[in-house]
């Protein structure tokens, strides 16, 4: 247990979590206050820390798939598309076209509903309690279209090392379709809601200013890199999946405030919207899974694979020692590189923003402890 | 929007036509397969056995010759496997090298910090090192072998973001990091004993003593 220290006598120590309803999860934080001005903070991490990278040392290839669902629980396809990739990688196969496709799709309607309860749950915690509402009842489609494609809502294990399991289900494209026109009003929605709103901007301009600068030093990647201004996206940097084929903007912000943040995320949710559209229109036909073993032995070896998940960078590296379990099994989350900046973005500011910036950070806690 | 399931999965489309029109996705760099022996023509039905070390390909470009002339006998290996490439170099010499990768060849971003065991060999861990350099859109791998109980500089003082990933590494192999600002376990209690992602430390494994102690239960299994 880290040690509360009185530096001098008017700085006050306080705990916010583990059980707070605006942590998100089991994360605690040691505040250190002068009146309301914090000074410093401490994260207290590991609550829901499960061994995640020892289990996947103990499973094969295929066991282990299902588990880094439980990583990002709310954006569990695209934990399970960089981890399919990353296996893919060390046997040097590709998934098909159509696989890659269908891929694409549920990646990007994923993106839209961890986006959409980042929303939600972001302006409760400052204190608008309707678009939590609008954003569930949105997200609620997003999760119907994975319960119809694989049975499952949150953990869904939709990809397969080597391509899919399932076939799309008959109505799959004309439902996809159906919910990017129905969609894209509603974030218009959000936006009147929000977006001008002078208490929403007054809490959320100027507050935890993170530059660019200080970004790449902390290793800080996804949405908040991008508020900054620097416009890097792993899926047009380093395109993996078929993403170059479709056509699509990184939006950026100019002062990586908290601000820059919700609007860069309320245009990913945009583009992510563009990308489904353009892939459910071309699906290729043909096979959904490639020739992949059956029992799965990669060569002796070591990859990192990289990709962009709604957080920031997901990446796996995996070192094989040719046999049907990995010999170590590395998960580099984007929730704990990220929670390691909240420091620095609260310190100096009031305490009323401490949530704020916990919310614009978009942690979760499955992903910060695993 | 409705619920239009039906219960009869969509029969598989045929598989001819239209796949040309969509290229496969691929980031550019050319993997060169490793080269798995075939066996001659019409040999039995056992497949080639892969060998037991890494196929890897020699590295070469402008980033190695740089590091060459600065670092010299320093650095052991470059080489490249399935596109990725990566340098080997002496556990006192890592730090500089990250420090001349960031100032001189824009490698500015510290992506991960990790550590796998091997508690056969002499030298028991492998520590690596993965940066990206936004300005060249290019990722390499910095790896060094250290003994149990060598403690290895910190490279917080290169990359702040090495702060945490250095303590989970701790947490997590009980390498020590010199220099490091804030040496304590970060996942795990403070008062753990042992280092879960050691080889030999067992999945079913829990530090007992601590978990009656605070958890008053004789198993967390």
């Amino acid at each position: 247990m880290p040690e509360a220290t009185f530096l001098d006598a008017t700085e006050l120590v306080i705990n916010m979590g583990p059980q707070h309803p605006s942590t998100h999860g089991v994360l605690r934080v040691i505040l250190k206050l002068d009146g309301e001005k914090v000074n410093g903070t401490e994260c207290v991490i590991g609550y829901l820390h499960r061994g995640v990278e020892k289990i996947g040392e103990n499973r094969t290839y295929q066991q282990f798939a299902p588990y880094v669902d439980r990583m990002d629980y709310v954006a569990s396809v695209s934990n399970g598309l960089g981890y399919c990739l990353a296996v893919e990688k060390l046997l040097n196969i590709e998934a098909p076209p159509r696989a890659q496709a269908v891929r694409v799709i549920l990646t990007e309607l994923n993106r839209i509903a961890s986006h959409l309860l980042w929303l939600g749950t972001h302006a409760l915690d400052i204190g608008a309690i309707t678009p939590v509402f609008y954003c569930l009842r949105e997200r609620e489609e997003v999760l119907k279209i994975f319960e119809n494609y694989c049975g499952a809502r949150l953990t869904t294990h939709a990809f397969r090392i080597g391509g899919l399991q399932y076939e799309t289900y008959d109505g799959f494209e004309e439902e996809v379709k159906k919910f990017c026109d129905w969609f894209i009003p509603k974030v218009d929605e959000y936006e009147e809601l929000l977006t001008n709103n002078r208490i929403w901007m007054g809490r959320l301009k100027g507050v935890g200013v993170l530059s660019a600068e200080e970004c790449k030093e902390y290793g800080v990647t996804g949405p908040v890199l991008r508020a900054a201004g620097v416009q890097w996206d792993l899926r047009k940097a380093q395109p993996y999946s078929g993403y170059e084929q479709y056509e699509f903007d990184i939006p950026t912000g100019e002062n990586g405030d908290t601000y820059d943040r919700y609007t860069v995320r309320m245009e990913e949710m945009r583009q992510a919207t563009r990308i489904v559209r353009q892939a459910v229109d071309r699906i290729p036909s043909g096979p959904i899974m490639g020739k992949v073993p059956k029992v799965v032995k990669p060569p002796v070896g070591e990859v990192y694979v990289a990709i962009e998940a709604p957080k920031g960078e997901l990446g796996y590296f995996i070192v094989s020692d040719n046999s049907t379990q990995p010999y170590r099994m590395r998960v580099r989350p984007p929730s704990f590189v990220n929670l390691q900046a909240l420091d620095c973005m609260v310190r100096g500011g009031l305490v009323a923003d401490v949530v704020a910036i916990i919310g614009t950070l978009d942690i979760v806690l499955g992903e910060v402890d695993r | 929007m409705a619920d239009e399931q039906k219960p009869e999965g969509s029969p598989a489309p045929p598989p001819s036509g239209g796949e040309a029109a969509s290229p496969m996705g691929k980031p550019a760099t050319p993997a060169p397969k490793p080269a798995v022996p075939k066996p001659a023509a019409a040999a039995h039905a056992a497949p080639p056995k892969p060998p037991a070390v890494m196929l890897t390909t020699p590295w070469e470009s402008d980033i190695t010759e740089l590091l060459k002339e600065h670092f010299g006998g320093d650095i052991t290996e470059f080489s490249t496997y399935l596109g990725q490439s990566f340098l080997v170099a002496k556990p006192d010499a890592v730090i500089a090298i990250l420090d001349t990768l960031k100032l001189d060849l824009d490698f500015d971003y510290l992506v991960d910090v990790t550590a796998v065991d091997y508690p056969k060999r002499a030298d028991r861990f492998d520590l690596v090192y993965i940066l990206y350099s936004f300005a060249r859109n290019e990722r390499i791998r910095v790896k060094t072998v250290i003994p149990d109980g060598y403690t290895p500089a910190t490279a917080v003082t290169v990359h702040l973001t090495a702060n945490w990933l250095e303590r989970e590494v701790f947490d997590m192999f009980g390498i020590q990091f010199a220099g490091h600002p804030d040496m304590r376990r970060i996942l795990l209690p403070e008062e753990w004993q042992g280092y879960p992602l050691r080889k030999d430390y067992g999945i079913l494994q829990q530090d007992d003593g601590w978990v009656r102690e605070n958890l008053g239960i004789e198993s967390g299994q």
